[in-house]
């Protein structure tokens, strides 16, 4: 029995079902952040269609994206749900170094993948201890480590690079294929990471569990959540995602640069928030991420493309940043 | 019934020192089965400390806690909560951006052995307990509305639901209508008799010695960490009540009680 009884004997009149006008204010709640940033894609592709139609009614755009945009945008999916856990992790960049060092540095494909991703997962699983364990706040433990695993991969390969050879084949076109001689393979990965990660966040326990911990880790400790598990999981799930970026990247240019990764912040960080993930926890979307990384990457080939200097998008990006941060405090105000 | 009677909870002599400092000295009570046991007395009398003990947060110096005729001397959290033993805090214990459904399963979530969510049956047992036991007529209150759209005397309800919904005997109201507005006040004391309604037990702790007259069966006074005495509201009129605590403040027990 596993319900409420008593007071079921005195007969009570059923309340209505809600009305439409609440379900609506129900939906806005769940979905207008949602909604926000589709709308926010939809208008940029049209000024970017407008703007330089022979690029943007085109493929090889969409092919050149599809390549690009996974290599952050699958860490960017996973960092959602550390953001929703009220974390941050600032060290991906190197750990996608690690990963990838780790890839090369074993001389074998398929060895190498599972070893370069189990580095990724291991590095992730210690910024999670430093931060559940020790308590330090993951802002800063992030910094740290990031610093930290950049170094070592620095003075482990002497700043040098090396080459991939050694995972031509099967290997490669894994992680960086066409398949079908259009679809390159990173977006279908990172739809399948989206996909995974979804489920993960909205349909399972441990998700449910990221929201509650996020939202109040208070209540949720005291509601019998396995708090420090739960953070721990997330940082371990990027730790995982950006080894695999490393992988992939290092693949897309057959060559291993001990920088890979350094460029990754600003598009990785900016996706999460620009989905609409709050920096306050409890709240966010896989979706929002995803179709906001695109957003992301549009933004430079989409200025260069309709005549304007690359030497704007710094200016394109803060502002597209700063106007979705003011409408999601708008839809959030509304929503309450 | 139970083995010994109609008592659900017994305390049994307990004592506890912080430091030297005496918090609690021989206090013993019981709850019987299916009553509202109010809990009052001034700040620092003790009344925390004895519910911590109870949910098994502090083991006593000396006594046990008796359930259901069995004894814990040495009861834990996990345990008091398995018993049935379940404490419910203001404010404390929900997470404000998750609809009620999610806040309603918090951290007791309804999975598969892969550990995915029966949402459906969630929504609709939550939908369920606001028909039946939250009583929300308002069409403003859905399974998926968030929690923090909702006013404090609802949210004192969605916790006393929870409570109940997990098969809790003997909920814990520590301080409920602390902070709440006179309406907001009188949904949490609706809420209070729901528990009595659906066969449970409960003990009130309050400040306010109208709410604690006007809900509760019995209440036992502690005063400086002993038991000063225990009257029954239905015998007594509020204004008498006053008077009596005002005894007690001074004398430290009961007019009428043996010291």
């Amino acid at each position: 029995m596993s319900t409420v009884r008593g007071s079921t004997g005195v007969a009570q009149p059923l309340p209505a079902r809600p009305g439409a006008g609440l379900r609506w204010r129900d939906a806005w709640r769940r979905y207008g952040l949602q909604a926000g940033t589709t709308v926010m894609a939809l208008a940029l592709w049209i000024v970017f269609a407008i703007g330089a139609p022979e690029t943007w009614l085109h493929f090889d755009i969409y092919s050149a994206l599809m390549s690009s945009v996974p290599l952050t945008g699958i860490i960017a999916l996973s960092l959602t749900l550390v953001v929703i856990a009220r974390e941050i992790d600032l060290s991906f960049g190197s750990v996608m170094a690690v990963g990838a060092w780790v890839f090369v540095a074993t001389g074998q494909p398929v060895l190498g993948v599972i070893a370069g991703l189990a580095a990724g997962l291991g590095v992730g699983l210690l910024n999670g201890l430093v931060v559940v364990r020790f308590g330090v706040p993951s802002l800063v433990a992030t910094i740290g480590t990031w610093f930290f695993w950049a170094g070592i991969v620095l003075y482990g390969t002497g700043g040098k690079g090396s080459g991939t050879d050694f995972a031509s084949g099967f290997i490669s076109n894994l992680f960086t294929g066409r398949i079908g001689g259009y679809v390159p393979a990173e977006f279908v990965w990172m739809i399948g990471f989206a996909v995974v990660l979804w489920v993960l966040l909205n349909r399972h326990r441990q998700g449910a569990h990221v929201y509650l911990v996020g939202d109040n880790e208070q209540s949720a400790r005291m509601m019998g959540v396995r708090t420090g598990g739960v953070r721990l999981l997330v940082f371990a799930l990027v730790g995982l995602a950006a080894a695999f970026a490393g992988i992939a990247s290092t693949l897309e240019s057959s060559y291993f640069w001990p920088t890979v990764g350094s460029g990754a912040m600003l598009p990785t960080v900016a996706a999460v928030f620009l989905g609409g993930t709050s920096i306050f926890g409890g709240r966010g979307t896989i979706y929002g991420t995803f179709v906001a990384a695109f957003v992301i990457g549009a933004i430079e080939p989409g200025i260069v493309s309709i005549g304007w200097t690359g030497l704007l998008t710094q200016v394109i990006y803060g502002a597209v940043i700063v106007g979705a941060l003011i409408m999601q405090a708008f839809v959030i105000r509304r929503a309450r | 019934m139970e083995a010994n009677g109609t008592h659900l909870l017994e305390l049994e002599r307990i004592s506890k020192s912080f430091g030297g400092v005496r918090a609690l000295q021989d206090v013993s009570l019981a709850v019987g089965t299916n009553e509202i046991l109010g809990l009052f007395g001034d700040n620092g009398a003790g009344k925390s400390t004895l519910i911590k003990i109870v949910t098994g947060f502090h083991a006593p110096d000396s006594g046990a806690v008796v359930w259901k005729g069995q004894r814990f001397p040495h009861l834990t959290v996990a345990h008091a909560r398995d018993l049935g033993i379940e404490t419910v805090y203001q404010e404390r214990a929900l997470a404000d951006q998750q609809p009620l459904w999610r806040n309603i399963f918090m951290g007791r979530e309804r999975a598969t052995r892969f550990g995915l969510l029966d949402i459906s049956g969630m929504r609709a047992e939550t939908e369920k307990l606001m028909l039946e036991f939250l009583r929300f007529t308002s069409q403003a209150v859905t399974p998926d509305s968030v929690v923090g759209s909702m006013s404090g005397g609802e949210r004192q309800g969605v916790a006393i639901a929870r409570a109940l919904h997990f098969e809790a005997e003997l909920v814990i109201l520590d301080e409920p209508t602390m902070g709440l507005s006179l309406m907001e006040t009188k949904k949490t004391l609706d809420f209070v008799r729901g528990i009595k309604d659906a066969g449970k037990s409960c003990i009130f702790i309050d400040h306010n010695i109208f709410n604690v007259h006007e809900v509760c069966e019995r209440v036992v006074v502690i005063d400086r960490g002993r038991v000063a005495g225990e009257f029954r509201p239905s015998e007594m009129t509020v204004h008498e009540l006053v008077e009596q605590l005002r005894h007690v403040a001074e004398t430290g027990h009961l007019q009428g009680a043996a010291a």
